[in-house]
């Protein structure tokens, strides 16, 4: 079962991993069904590695990051860090858990607070979880603020003073304040303009070398996601359709829905235009999955069988992978098309 | 001055402002380019750049005040927009140019269904009674690709998905059968899948009807799958305009090369630096006097000091180079900027 280099124990190991809601109706407000927004998803983060998580809007990559970070409690599964129970962890167990992993947010504009100053935001965590004195603190806000490269007088301004890109840094400072291993990072760089983008990238890429962060990067962005990531899982309608190393996904893709979603990316070449586009139509609703597997609705090779069996992720290829290098796709067709 | 007559659209010296508390925002400073029928030409730029309100100028949809026209004008087959009133400004947006923005909300009323809507278009524009309106309304929702088009009629608004709503939108512009439809990030919010769709979709339109499209979007990407021929605006000017395929393969300006180097892409290392443009857009309540872009520019940076005074203090204007318009004194030489075949 596991995906990571035999010797090195995995920093987060996340088993049949679900997230269900209810939906409720009618006049009294019964459950009247269930989304399954996460439906029974597994892998693994290696220390100081980034996991790609991918899909488009519905497949539940934002919820699985929550549910991760305990904003949201799983409906079953097994979560690990550092073989410690995260899943059900309460108290002070869940308060140390919480010190190791932090979350960089999308919207760089609406995830800080705008009465503080930007010192009190990077020292906030520091203060709830009663880390130093008042003074240490300062030192410590004042050394993160230059390791995302922000002037030191940022320290006494508020967020509205600055661009995206910089608010950014700052949500990445206090991410760091509390020297996590493992940053989940939900679309880091969508809400920026491209020239911005590649600077939140770097800073990413850079402190993930100095500190040895692993990343867990949700997005939707596929050359954003090559380029950062170490190991790649592709999710559908909340599981994962296929995950396997960044050269095997984006080299060697084996479920439709990768495919297509790598044919879609425009090129960034005029000469090399698409003729059609490589799928019809759009995700079904969460509350209403197909049967079997869940891209049968639109794959091209969908066949009765795959309308009837829930697809498992299994190796693509004959031959025994590598340690740390399995490549696995949820495709009862993978071997023939 | 030979066998057409004036280009379908003509921007000319563009220039818009914007009143705030803090003084006048020149957001669009003396843009010009044009269109010609059949075109799909594709502005680009970060936010900030005027791109949004040069095509909103268009259809003269800039809200004034704090919008003010400050020059310029916008001929449609000769005619200055800016200078239309009452019906026969009605008629132009009914009729000759059609426009979709990124937020279908912003053109679709909540509390009507798709049929009223797309009825009250086919009845301004060609007066259709509601029965032949509701029969080609479904033949134009199923063109768009949209499954089942009875019942999508019957729905509100907020009964269809972000990506069914933009396809409705294009539904209603193309309904009109306009000469020119403006796409304002029409696919911005939408899934990589479903952009895809659309966007060919609307070339395939365009190849039907032979209208001229003009897409604005901050997505080299979509420009590269649209374009043949782009604009590239930065703090309210045109910095670039060239071909597609010339603009991709050697991009002559610092600020476009900084734009297509930025993107990750094939060939660049996993993990590796990617080239930034470092810095940030200057206020444009006071612009710079010289170029807009020097304080960003490493091309700038690396010049000699006399050079750099010129770019300091002198306003680069769009001059031709041969297959396109480059504003900038000392653009990149042709054969240092081809780009590394992908």
């Amino acid at each position: 079962m596991t995906a990571v280099a035999g010797s090195v124990r995995p920093l987060l190991e996340v088993q049949d991993l679900h997230k269900h809601y209810p939906v409720r109706g009618g006049v009294w407000g019964r459950t009247v069904g269930t989304v399954r927004a996460v439906a029974g998803v597994s892998f693994e983060v290696a220390p100081g590695q980034t996991l790609g998580l991918v899909g488009e809007s519905g497949c539940g990559k934002s919820t699985l990051g929550r549910t991760l970070m305990r904003l949201e409690e799983p409906t079953a599964g097994r979560v690990q860090f550092e073989g410690r129970d995260l899943a059900h962890a309460r108290g002070d167990e869940l308060l140390r858990l919480r010190r190791e992993i932090q979350m960089i947010f999308q919207d760089p504009y609406s995830s800080l607070n705008p009465r503080l100053t930007v010192g009190e935001i990077v020292r906030e965590p520091l203060v709830v979880h009663g880390i130093g004195s008042k003074a240490e603190q300062l030192e410590r806000v004042r050394a993160l603020l230059a390791k995302v490269g922000l002037a030191a007088d940022a320290m006494e301004r508020y967020p509205s003073e600055f661009s995206g890109g910089q608010r950014q840094r700052i949500g990445v400072a206090r991410a760091l304040s509390l020297d996590p291993k493992l940053v989940i990072a939900d679309e880091p760089v969508s809400a920026l303009d491209v020239s911005v983008q590649s600077q939140v990238l770097n800073l990413m890429v850079r402190l993930q070398r100095e500190l040895g962060l692993a990343y867990v990067f949700i997005s939707h962005d596929l050359s954003v996601v090559e380029h950062v990531s170490d190991h790649v899982a592709i999710m559908y309608l909340g599981r994962i359709v296929e995950q396997g190393p960044v050269d095997r996904i984006f080299g060697r893709p084996a479920h439709p829905y990768t495919r297509a979603l790598l044919q879609a990316i425009p090129s960034v070449d005029p000469r090399q235009r698409r003729e059609a586009p490589p799928l019809q139509g759009e995700t079904p609703s969460p509350m209403a999955a197909p049967s079997g597997c869940v891209f049968s609705s639109r794959c091209p090779f969908a066949i009765e069988a795959c309308r009837r069996d829930v697809p498992a992720l299994e190796l693509a290829g004959a031959q025994e992978p590598e340690p740390g290098r399995a490549h696995r796709v949820a495709c009862i067709r993978r071997d023939e098309i | 001055m030979s066998e057409a007559g004036p280009p379908l659209l003509d921007v000319d010296d563009l220039q818009v402002g914007f009143d705030t508390e803090a003084g006048r925002v020149r957001a669009v400073d003396g843009v010009s380019f044009s269109i010609e029928a059949g075109q799909t030409v594709g502005v680009v730029g970060e936010s900030g750049c005027g791109k949004s309100v040069t095509a909103s100028s268009i259809l003269r949809l800039v809200p004034s005040p704090p919008g003010v026209m400050l020059g310029g004008a916008i001929r449609f087959e000769g005619r200055d927009i800016l200078k239309l009133a009452g019906e026969a400004l009605q008629q132009l947006r009914g009729r000759d140019i059609a426009m979709v923005f990124q937020d279908p909300m912003t053109s679709l009323n909540p509390v009507f269904t798709i049929e009223r809507q797309l009825w009250e278009v086919l009845q301004l524009r060609f007066g259709l009674d509601r029965a032949a309106a509701r029969l080609r309304a479904a033949e134009m929702l199923r063109t768009v690709g949209i499954a089942d088009p009875d019942s999508r009629l019957d729905a509100y608004p907020h009964e269809l998905s972000g990506g069914m709503k933009q396809r409705v939108m294009i539904a209603m512009a193309l309904l009109c059968e306009p000469r020119l439809l403006i796409a304002d990030e029409p696919t911005t919010a939408l899934d990589v899948t479903v952009q895809a769709q659309i966007l060919h979709l609307m070339r395939e339109l365009q190849r039907r009807t032979g209208a001229a499209l003009l897409f604005i979007t901050h997505d080299m990407g979509v420009i590269a799958e649209m374009c043949d021929v782009v604009v590239v605006m930065y703090a309210g000017r045109i910095v670039e305009r060239r071909p597609a395929v010339e603009l991709f393969e050697a991009p002559r300006h610092p600020y476009t090369r900084g734009l297509l180097d930025s993107i990750p892409r094939k060939g660049v290392a996993h993990k590796a630096e990617l080239p930034t443009i470092e810095g940030t857009v200057p206020s444009l309540l006071a612009p710079p006097p010289g170029c807009r872009f020097a304080d960003r520019c490493r091309r700038h940076a690396a010049l000699g000091a006399e050079e750099r005074s010129r770019c300091r203090s002198q306003d680069p204007q769009l001059h031709d180079d041969g297959n396109g318009q480059v504003a900038c004194h000392f653009p990149l030489p042709l054969d240092a900027t081809a780009r590394r075949p992908q």
